[in-house]
């Protein structure tokens, strides 16, 4: 790094724009939602105390202070319910989001090795499904998959099943939602990757007696990793939290701690246990990414 | 030469429209250096893909040792490329890129360690085994991909354009360095170039391509000396061409000689007819520059200074201007009244007239 420069006004502006929208957008309500977490829950409205007011008194605002709690958390830890919606999003996520990158890397291969003029239009094709409501496509899915769903009826019709497959309502199902719905966000970043990959790399790697099989392993993979893990990220953190799929695809069996976190706040009303299990889930969803970012800058810095 | 190690027989390749080799035929015999030179689309580039195996040929064979390579993956030939942008992998270090064609063909890992750094010695990178490559400089990548491609021992090593990314100086020095390994490693080496002093520097023979065919196949002086078309004449280094008409009796004076429109110019006219019409070709250095005397009277235009030598435009007629290299030491100005002169076998007759 070059010595510091002293920035103008300007600069100054321009660097702080997006950390000023970052604490207003994005801190502020996370600041509120950790507020309420360590709150309590009251019959009232709002369901928790304590609230604080302007017109407060230091005292006033200290003995409120005083009635924060870390019950919602315990419950958390207490609770099996918490815990195994975590662990079942995790999972679901996990598998959903290996998946998706099986499904999507060798469409992004095609993609990249495609005739140039023919690109822009696969890129369209990807994206298209964006055109229409994601609830609307995901709707479509239970018309796919209920006992007397598409699938389920045209398996019978040509008497490959005598009775529906259960796949509604399922885990599967879930998992089937969530690679449709999130194909893109790692298709992209691996087509963009495999795009700007030097053809005459991996025609070194031929004529160096790497056969096919091994260009790919050897070459077009290791060259690719920076984006499979980051259309992976994109893919499993919003699936870890997601819940309109299993709430329309997953059945009442299917837990994801979305759903359990959205139970909790519109019909049990349990606003700060609620704010509790959305604040472990970023906690959860953040300390592994920035482990990872630290090691990436780590891994460039001894460049 | 013996039985060649490389043949090429009648090869053509066009791409949609375009005709990239037109019936090339050329041959290469083990543990030569040998040059593929041309203006860019030349077709010198397809040549040196077909065979690596990158490029099919549309028609005609290459055959490495006797054995046909048509059908042969790039992976599957006893032929290594060094690529004109290096494509050395980013992922690999130094070691490991050297190392990925011995890993591929599966060799112990004593042997590819020892290899290896024979290979980093070779190079002079014996400290660099571990860099990354981003980390190398230009000079430094560039001998990387050298030792990679060497490093399987192949039979024939094809160099794109070598020392196109290098700057001048380091070229100079790399050329010798290039030579003194393809002497160590008694390996064939091919190289395609745009650039003629690196055809003439390294090579032992240079085809000179043009328009998808070969001008000429020849060693370095006898292309210099003796070019076989106006096209390879102009191509490699600088030349005059002076048109007219090929008087062989010596009728009007002794010996066989052009007639042009600056007199008669004494040369050999081969198997060129009387009467015929014909170019002559002749290199700067090779027009004598004095100040009287015989010769073709003129004066100094522009000149330019090179060191060793001082190339003189020197207007000769109205529309005639021909390029003398005067001897180190001789100083003239511009406006000065010179005589060239031609002596016997300085120039070369070409047939193929006012073309091109």
């Amino acid at each position: 790094m070059s010595a510091r420069r002293r920035l103008s006004l300007g600069q100054r502006l321009v660097i702080a724009a997006p950390y000023l929208w970052i604490a207003a957008f994005f801190l502020a309500p996370m600041l509120l939602v950790a507020k309420i977490s360590v709150s309590q829950s009251v019959l009232a409205r709002p369901p928790y105390r304590p609230i604080f007011q302007f017109s407060d008194s230091l005292a006033e605002l200290w003995a409120k202070a005083l009635d924060f709690t870390l019950d919602s958390y315990r419950a958390l830890v207490s609770d099996t319910l918490y815990l195994e919606s975590y662990l079942s999003s995790l999972t679901i996520a996990a598998v959903a989001t290996l998946i998706t990158l099986i499904v999507a890397f060798p469409f992004a291969l095609a993609m990249a090795r495609a005739p140039e003029r023919l690109r822009p239009i696969l890129i369209g094709l990807a994206v298209a499904p964006f055109w229409t409501s994601f609830l609307i496509r995901v709707y479509a899915w239970i018309a796919l998959l209920k006992d007397e769903g598409l699938i389920n009826n045209a398996l019978m019709a040509v008497g490959l099943i005598s009775a529906p497959l259960q796949m509604y309502a399922t885990p599967g199902a879930v998992v089937v939602g969530i690679v449709y719905s999130y194909l893109p966000f790692m298709l992209l970043p691996i087509y963009a990757a495999l795009e700007r990959q030097d053809e005459s790399l991996r025609e070194a790697a031929a004529d160096l007696g790497a056969s096919p099989a091994q260009v790919f392993l050897r070459v077009t993979l290791p060259l690719s990793r920076e984006s499979v893990i980051a259309g992976s990220l994109l893919v499993f953190i919003p699936a870890v939290g997601e819940f309109v799929i299993p709430d329309l695809l997953g059945g009442s069996e299917t837990l994801m701690i979305g759903r359990t976190l959205w139970n909790d706040f519109f019909s049990n009303h349990d606003w700060p246990a609620a704010s509790a299990a959305a604040i472990a889930l970023v906690a959860l969803l953040m300390v592994p990414l920035l482990l990872w970012e630290r090691a990436r800058l780590k891994e460039e810095g001894g460049r | 030469m013996n039985a060649p190690l490389l043949s090429i027989n009648n090869v053509s390749k066009k791409f949609g429209a375009v005709v990239a080799l037109e019936n090339v035929s050329l041959h290469v015999g083990a543990g030569e250096f040998f040059a593929l030179l041309g203006p860019s689309g030349c077709g010198k580039t397809t040549l040196m893909r077909c065979i690596a195996g990158f490029e099919s040929p549309d028609a005609g064979a290459i055959a490495l040792n006797g054995a046909d390579l048509s059908g042969v993956p790039p992976f599957r030939r006893p032929v290594n490329m060094m690529f004109q942008s290096y494509a050395l992998f980013p992922h690999l270090d130094v070691f490991e890129n050297i190392a990925f064609g011995l890993r591929r063909q599966g060799e112990a890992k004593d042997a590819i360690d020892a290899r290896v750094d024979e290979l980093l010695a070779m190079t002079q990178l014996s400290n660099h085994g571990r860099r990354r490559i981003d980390e190398l400089s230009g000079g430094q990548k560039q001998r990387v991909a050298l030792a990679r491609a060497l490093a399987p021992r192949p039979k024939m090593l094809l160099l794109d354009e070598p020392l196109g990314a290098l700057d001048r100086k380091l070229r100079e020095e790399t050329q010798f360095q290039l030579k003194e390994i393809q002497r160590l490693t008694q390996t064939s080496f091919v190289i395609v170039t745009h650039d003629q002093d690196e055809a003439l520097a390294l090579a032992d023979r240079i085809a000179v391509m043009r328009a998808g065919r070969v001008e000429q196949v020849a060693g370095p002086m006898e292309i210099y000396d003796r070019p076989a078309t106006r096209f390879v004449a102009g191509f490699v280094g600088e030349t005059n061409f002076i048109e007219g008409r090929v008087e062989r009796n010596a009728a009007r004076g002794p010996g066989a000689a052009l007639v042009s429109e600056l007199g008669r110019i004494p040369c050999e006219p081969g198997d060129l007819p009387e009467g015929a019409q014909a170019t002559l070709s002749v290199r700067p250095e090779r027009i004598g520059v004095a100040r009287e005397g015989d010769g073709i009277a003129g004066f100094v235009e522009n000149f330019v200074f090179r060191g060793e030598t001082t190339l003189l435009r020197v207007r000769v007629a109205e529309n005639v201007v021909l390029r003398a290299a005067a001897g180190h030491g001789e100083r003239y100005a511009i406006g000065d009244s010179v005589r060239l002169s031609f002596p016997p076998g300085a120039g070369t007759l070409l047939k193929d007239g006012p073309s091109a």
